[in-house]
């Protein structure tokens, strides 16, 4: 029971230092104020206890006693929040040119997809030193993608996208846990995420593969007939899909969009919700009909239009920053 | 403090307790006491099936794999636990019991505004727990206290419809006593009770009742919304029939958030009492006392999607709620000063009450100051649904309430049940009960921080010492908590008979006999003293106050 007994969780990516730094401020700050609190809790207790005859003194109060220990805790409080808000940002923005992971959870396993197609259950292989974005979706309750490790937590919803990203800084196997309650064996859903050296890893990912995921899309996007109104000029029925990921949409109703995975998901499965503007609302919808793994396969190919994978870098490097921030943001605002 | 030297009545006097007999009297009473006595029963009875829960649950998590329960029961337990022990036991314990008791009492009135409503909110309660045991001895449910959709509309095979309802119906039973106390506070005060001569116990049921009344209808609400999407699939909350489910957990949090202050408040408002009683002054800042009340129940509803930072919100929205959890920390650690500076000077006895009063400034203290990790955006990321977050609002919910209930159980038991309780067997409760808690709940801390997520029936094998830990704390708390049931339940035949006003205290329930009588008081009282008039109390000349009542 004692072998394996730690008390401080390890420490795999670059959030999980910046978490760990701001937990022990806040242990630091805490601590003091526990001290303070004690100390004259104590002191009081002790100095002031009952002796026969002697009254205590009344006192009213005192308004600027008040006034500074409402200011200097909120003070306080404020350069916590502002820590906090600042780790939180960084932890929620996934770098532009991220590895691209695509999630889908179920009751009680993890379906992994890589961008190049490897499949995974309950296990993901990334490199180490490299930014992997996970998009997730579930099948049918909400889980969450919980990796202590790496201080990365993101609940996993159905019917929508939810992002998460993290940057290994170590080697070795961790735990992957599912965090938020599930069913029966909500405990049983747990995996590894296993962090390997770059070399390693491209040798792990030369193994069988059906090919990249954008590759798949496509041919379901062939397959579906999507190809006939979403031509490559401008002559089809639906908006040319070259170039739009991530480019704000300008919609019929005068709103514009960020188009991010969660708008592209919402267009193949509600398309009447937000119609680009100059277009009717005539494609029929594909609830239903798609499972989550063909959806984010879709998804997949939208993007690869917008990031033709032989210039990827440099695309992505005309590529506005704001757009990405604006798409992670958007994605959760949904 | 001199309990025995005061006079003992050597004839028993007419009093609530022994003006009537049989059950016809206890089930028909409207008077408030009896029917804080009756939620007294009813709701120690759901605290120790509760209980019986949590000590299955900490039996299961001592070995790392699922051996004593299965893992289906497991979750039952869980879920089970926290229904019961929230929706059965915090928010009605200290409000119902104590509230009930002394509200009328202590601002000088006859009885509650609404004695039958009074009557009818506790037939509510009851109605609503037994449905919630017929759901328990049926099968029971495991969709957790919080009730997540789609899980619960779509995915549960348990009696989560049945869960429901009995929630929504006690539900009821909370608001209206949430509205008699609003009613009585405005309407039934003494002649001199002025808004700034009442106890703080009364600011702080006052706060307490504008959440019970304004939160309270939306829990109800969200409750029929799940049993009719799961009955009737009504698409509200699950995506596969065009619902959100983030819907749904803003709100359950838009009431369960507050409902940590309908828990907290009371105990709060007792910790004033009791402060101010054992360290014979008044409490310091009294005014900033009471508006913090005000203050933490009109915040308190303003941070509720801080329980929702890695539900799928936008950044934007989890800052706004971040930096308002930090504002209703503010009027909390408020109190916390205030109380620490009322001890300053003053004349400070350790009887029971007061142990317990410093163990809640010592478990509250921690609870709040973890309460900054939680809404801390970068920490919340890796602590929340984690053991980190248990041991927070356990904390907070058992540390801070039930310890304030439990001392003010010991405060005013003279009064209430006319007999005097055994002190030093108290101190040792006291004593066992704060060594307890601290032993469940702290190893709790570090394993969140390690990671260990919440509702696991099962766990890797380094979490093991700590999960060891807790379970050994979890039996001693469970022995802190018996003691008191039982010298209570011996005190009523045995102890000895109370005298009216056993503490010296301040405050018109102590001016009335222990018990008092039906209608609390020979005559309307006439305040003309500041609350804590301690130093009239003490004073040399004690005839002399007494001439002013």
């Amino acid at each position: 029971m004692f072998d394996n007994f730690p008390l401080w969780p390890e420490r795999a990516s670059t959030a999980a230092g910046n978490v760990d730094a701001l937990f022990i401020f806040l242990l630091i700050v805490s601590g003091l104020m526990t001290l303070l609190i004690f100390t004259a809790l104590v002191y009081f207790a002790a100095r002031y206890r009952y002796r026969r005859g002697v009254l205590a003194e009344q006192i009213e109060g005192s308004t600027p006693l008040e006034v500074t220990w409402s200011i200097i805790p909120f003070l306080v409080f404020m350069a916590i929040f502002a820590w906090g808000a600042v780790v939180f940002f960084k932890g929620r923005t996934p770098p532009r040119d991220s590895t691209e992971v695509y999630v889908v959870a179920k009751q009680w396993m993890w379906k992994l997809e890589h961008a190049e197609g490897q499949r995974e259950i309950n296990e993901l292989h990334v490199p180490v030193g490299r930014d992997v974005k996970l998009i997730m979706t579930s099948q049918d309750v909400i889980h969450s993608f919980f990796v202590p490790a790496f201080r990365m937590k993101q609940d996993v919803l159905p019917g929508r996208y939810t992002v998460a990203w993290f940057h290994a800084t170590k080697p070795g196997t961790y735990h992957l846990f599912c965090a938020e309650y599930c069913g029966t064996q909500h405990s049983g859903m747990i995996g590894s995420i296993v962090v390997m050296e770059p070399a390693q890893f491209e040798a792990w990912m030369s193994g069988g593969t059906t090919g990249p995921l954008s590759a798949s899309g496509e041919k379901i996007f062939a397959e579906l007939g999507c190809v006939t109104c979403h031509r490559t000029d401008s002559q089809g029925r639906g908006p040319n899909l070259q170039g739009v990921f991530g480019k704000p949409v300008q919609l019929e109703d005068g709103r514009t969009v960020t188009a991010d995975e969660n708008y592209i998901r919402e267009s193949i499965l509600d398309p009447g919700a937000k119609i680009v503007s100059g277009f009717k609302p005539v494609m029929p919808t594909f609830q239903g009909l798609l499972s989550e793994e063909q959806l984010n396969a879709l998804v997949a190919y939208v993007k690869s239009l917008s990031q033709p994978v032989a210039t990827r870098t440099n695309t992505a490097a005309a590529t506005p920053q704001v757009n990405s921030k604006a798409a992670a943001a958007g994605s959760q605002v949904q | 403090m001199s309990m025995a030297t005061t006079t003992i009545q050597p004839v028993e006097r007419e009093n609530y307790l022994n003006k009537e007999y049989g059950v016809g009297s206890w089930l028909f009473t409207t008077d408030h006491k009896r029917i804080a006595l009756l939620y007294l029963i009813s709701i120690t009875f759901f605290f120790f099936i509760g209980g019986f829960f949590a000590l299955l649950i900490r039996l299961e998590l001592l070995t790392p794999t699922g051996d004593l329960v299965q893992a289906d029961t497991y979750n039952k337990l869980f879920t089970m636990h926290g229904m019961v022990m929230v929706f059965f036991f915090l928010v009605p314990s200290i409000p119902a019991v104590l509230g009930n008791f002394l509200v009328p009492l202590m601002i000088g009135a006859k009885d509650l505004a609404f004695p039958r409503i009074n009557l009818l909110s506790w037939y509510l309660y009851i109605i609503g727990g037994v449905m919630m045991l017929h759901c328990m001895l049926t099968g029971g449910v495991d969709t957790g206290w919080t009730f997540y959709t789609p899980f619960s509309t779509a995915f549960s095979n348990t009696k989560v419809v049945e869960a429901g309802l009995a929630i929504f119906v006690a539900g009821f039973s909370s608001i209206l006593t949430g509205l008699n106390f609003v009613v009585t506070i405005h309407r039934m005060r003494a002649p001199g009770m002025t808004w700034s001569r009442l106890p703080l116990f009364i600011w702080a049921h006052y706060a307490t009742s504008i959440i019970q009344i304004l939160g309270t209808p939306v829990i109800a609400i969200t409750l029929v919304l799940v049993v009719a999407e799961r009955t009737l699939h009504l698409g509200i909350f699950d995506p596969k029939l065009g619902g959100d489910p983030l819907l749904f957990q803003h709100l359950f949090w838009f009431y369960s958030h507050p409902a940590v202050y309908i828990m907290i408040l009371p105990s709060m408002g007792i910790m004033s009492e009791v402060f101010a009683c054992f360290s014979r002054k008044r409490i310091f800042g009294y005014t900033f006392v009471a508006f913090s009340s005000i203050a933490i129940a009109v915040f308190g509803f303003l941070v509720w999607a801080h329980h929702m930072f890695v539900a799928g919100i936008s950044i934007y929205a989890a800052l706004v709620f971040s930096i308002l959890s930090y504002a209703v920390a503010v009027p909390s650690a408020v109190k916390v000063f205030n109380w620490t500076a009322t001890l300053y000077k003053g004349s400070i006895h350790y009887d029971a009450p007061m142990l317990y009063a410093f163990g809640f400034i010592g478990l509250f203290t921690m609870g709040g100051l973890t309460g900054l990790f939680l809404a801390a955006l970068g920490i919340d990321v890796h602590v929340t649904d984690t053991y980190f977050v248990i041991a927070h609002f356990h904390y907070i919910m058992v540390g801070g309430a039930l310890m304030g209930y439990l001392g003010g159980l010991h405060f005013w038991w003279p009064k209430i049940s006319g007999r005097l309780y055994p002190e030093g067997l108290a101190r040792l409760a006291a004593l066992i009960v704060f060594l307890g808690f601290n032993l469940t709940f702290f190893p709790q801390f570090i394993l969140g921080y390690l990671g260990m997520p919440r509702r696991y029936f099962q766990y890797p094998q380094e979490f093991q010492v700590l999960n060891v830990l807790s379970t050994a704390g979890a039996t001693v708390l469970g022995v802190g908590y018996l003691l008191p049931m039982l010298y209570f339940l011996w005190s009523m035949r045995y102890g000895k008979p109370a005298p009216d006003n056993p503490w010296n205290a301040a405050g018109l329930e102590w001016m009335t006999s222990s018990p008092p009588t039906t209608f609390n008081f020979e005559k309307e009282p006439i305040v003309t003293w500041e609350a804590y008039n301690y130093d009239e109390l003490d004073a040399p000349h004690k005839e002399e106050v007494k001439v002013a009542r």
